[in-house]
């Protein structure tokens, strides 16, 4: 068998383990509950009955295996239980389907994360890219220390300065992005253009430095030097030595960037709060309910391993050394 | 230094090797290091000194209590409030002082405690290299597949929010950065001889780690101690703003800004008002900035580790 195949099955294996275990532990964050929670979600006058049914719908009664199999079987067909909210002592349950509070607010962070990728994509790499290749000149030196300071503000701080500025100040964009369904396309755009913008500044500091170190590095190498010294024109020692071995960490690079993009979209939608599923996972968190907790932690590590999982398997792909065996 | 001479004037270099060398001393050394500092590692060391220096004597240099609640929300920045109340009555100044204190200590807190965790299992599994190695590395591959805040967040859902479980979340979390830095520095230390000599001698576990190890690996363990704390703040700084951190009314510069944000929006009439909320967001970043700053420099100074020239 081809090495690459060989190699690209074994990541693909490793990548699916991780995915079990992390379900498991998503999973047995049930377990670790305190043992009064029952009454805790139904509050102080649920009957002891009412208790006893709540914990039998959630299984709570079965041994943890059988009930980690159940909870698989039905997060794969798109079942994330229930949420904890409207259920009340009386034994009354007007509790939501887990997935219907979560399918708009996933569709909405898609929105902004893929909004904020377009513009953050492209703008990173070609920062990165010239500063590595006219490194130590004035505008290699501004531009890295720029991004030195974006990197140490908090993403908050990046967020009520833009709307400081070009919200209250110059009334510019709207300081809160309230969006809908029912919001027309260009509206939609124009109203989560701050939140993307605030991403925007975080991710292209460190996708820009991360792209730049990578060139650098890349552009030390022996290969390269030996190609400049046998007079290999300038266009062609990038295009044709340079940029083949250069794919594999550009796209790590913006694998990685992307994954982080998924943590700073919590602490960005609560600033604009934006209608998307980090705002949804931080008010699960303080009101405790753990299905949605659940659910939205296991979509957000989910992408977060597939994307690296799909970064490492390009860099495996395009790498020259493994494409040509000797 | 006076010159090695002999008897008759000559240069002799026997003379030279018995001569008793003059020692800097340790303040001595430490001077010389600093003249050679670059303006920025200056600026942050000031920074976090001054930062330093706010978090100790908090009490004396604050002109109320953190908790102290006066008659009047969102007052204006007036001599009696240096920077206002707040929505409770509360003094911004004095809450932004006791802020340093809070924020900072759990902070340190926290770092600490990642580095005791991940420090001394990682040195553990670089010097057993048997099954524990296996487990705890393949353990730690795992919480680094999700996401740190993701991670915290979902711990806290469970254990509730209180500065005893984000200390212990947040350093756990972390421990597994540590782990992999320190595993990975100290296998290069663990195949030299003095090591394998200390074995032999019959030293215990303890001692080859604190002793043989440790020494070796301290300046990439210190440089990564304050870019994990950065990290360690930012993350707390982050939990607080969204309410899940530090508890009110413990004062705190993460939650400060979630409890004032809504002063922005009167930016037009009084700017002052509008600032209110971006000063411990300001605190907060230029302390990393400062750290980042140092670390930076420091880095430089003992290895060379960054590929920046």
């Amino acid at each position: 068998m081809h090495p690459i195949l060989t190699t690209v099955i074994q990541r693909l294996g490793l990548g699916l383990l991780t995915l079990f275990v992390v379900s498991i532990i998503i999973f047995s964050s049930l377990e670790f509950l305190p043992g009064d929670f029952g009454q805790a979600v139904l509050g102080q006058a649920a009957l002891p009955e009412t208790v006893e049914a709540f914990r039998r719908e959630l299984g709570l009664d079965k041994p943890p295996i059988e009930r980690y199999i159940n909870w698989v079987g039905n997060v794969i067909s798109g079942d994330l239980g229930t949420s904890f909210s409207g259920r009340n002592s009386s034994g009354v349950d007007r509790s939501r389907d887990v997935w219907e509070l979560i399918q708009p607010r996933l569709a909405n962070t898609i929105f902004l994360a893929s909004m904020t990728a377009l513009i953050a994509v492209p703008l990173a790499l070609a920062l990165g890219i010239t500063a590595a290749l006219y490194r130590n000149s004035i505008y290699d030196r501004v531009v890295n220390s720029v991004t030195l300071t974006t990197i140490s503000f908090p993403e908050f701080f990046v967020a009520y300065i833009l709307i400081l500025v070009f919200s209250t100040y110059f009334k510019v964009f709207p300081s809160l992005a309230n969006i809908s369904d029912a919001t027309p396309f260009l509206e939609k755009i124009y109203r989560s253009s701050l939140p993307a913008l605030a991403l925007t500044l975080v991710i292209v500091a460190h996708m820009m430095r991360m792209t730049r170190a990578a060139i650098i590095n890349l552009l030390a190498s022996p290969y390269i030097e030996m190609a400049q010294l046998k007079g290999t024109s300038k266009a062609k020692v990038i295009l044709h030595h340079a940029l083949p071995n250069a794919w594999a960490p550009i796209v790590n690079v913006i694998a990685f960037n992307l994954a982080y993009l998924v943590v700073g979209v919590v602490v960005v939608e609560v600033v604009f709060v934006y209608p998307g599923l980090g705002q949804l996972m931080v008010d699960a968190v303080s009101s405790r309910d753990i299905p949605v907790v659940q659910g939205c932690a296991l979509i957000f590590a989910g992408t977060y391993i597939l994307l690296n999982l799909f970064a490492d398997v390009i860099s495996i792909i395009t790498n020259p050394r493994l494409l040509h065996p000797r | 230094m006076n010159t090695p001479t002999t008897p008759n004037g000559g240069y002799s270099a026997a003379n030279e090797v018995t001569m008793v060398k003059a020692r800097r001393t340790f303040v001595q050394n430490l001077w010389r290091t600093l003249k050679t500092a670059p303006p920025t590692a200056w600026f942050g060391m000031l920074v976090i000194f001054l930062y330093l220096f706010v978090a100790f004597f908090a009490p004396l240099l604050a002109p109320h209590g953190q908790a102290e609640v006066f008659p009047m929300a969102y007052a204006p920045w007036s001599d009696e409030f240096r920077l206002g109340t707040d929505a409770l009555g509360r003094d911004v100044f004095s809450r932004l002082i006791y802020g340093a204190r809070n924020t900072i200590g759990i902070a340190v807190a926290t770092t600490f405690l990642a580095f005791l965790i991940g420090g001394s299992l990682g040195l553990m599994a670089a010097i057993s290299r048997n099954w524990l190695d296996q487990v705890l590395s393949r353990f730690v591959d795992v919480l680094m597949a999700i996401p740190s805040l993701i991670f915290a967040l979902m711990l806290l859902s469970i254990f509730g929010s209180s500065a005893f479980n984000l200390i212990c979340i947040i350093a756990v979390l972390d421990a597994t950065r540590v782990f992999r830095l320190t595993r990975a520095v100290a296998l290069n230390v663990v195949v030299m001889d003095y090591v394998e000599a200390a074995k032999l001698r019959g030293e215990g576990l303890v001692w080859i780690m604190r002793r043989e190890i440790l020494p070796n690996i301290m300046p990439p363990l210190v440089a990564e101690f304050g870019l994990r704390f950065c990290f360690v703040f930012l993350t707390i700084a982050a939990l607080s703003f969204l309410g899940l951190g530090i508890q009110p009314p413990t004062a705190d510069w993460g939650s400060m800004v979630r409890e004032n944000a809504g002063l922005i929006q009167f930016a037009e009439y009084d700017l002052t008002a509008a600032l209110t909320p971006m000063i411990p967001a300001a605190a907060i970043a230029l302390l990393t900035v400062a750290v980042n700053f140092v670390v930076d420099w420091f880095l430089h100074q003992t290895s060379g580790l960054r590929d920046e020239h």
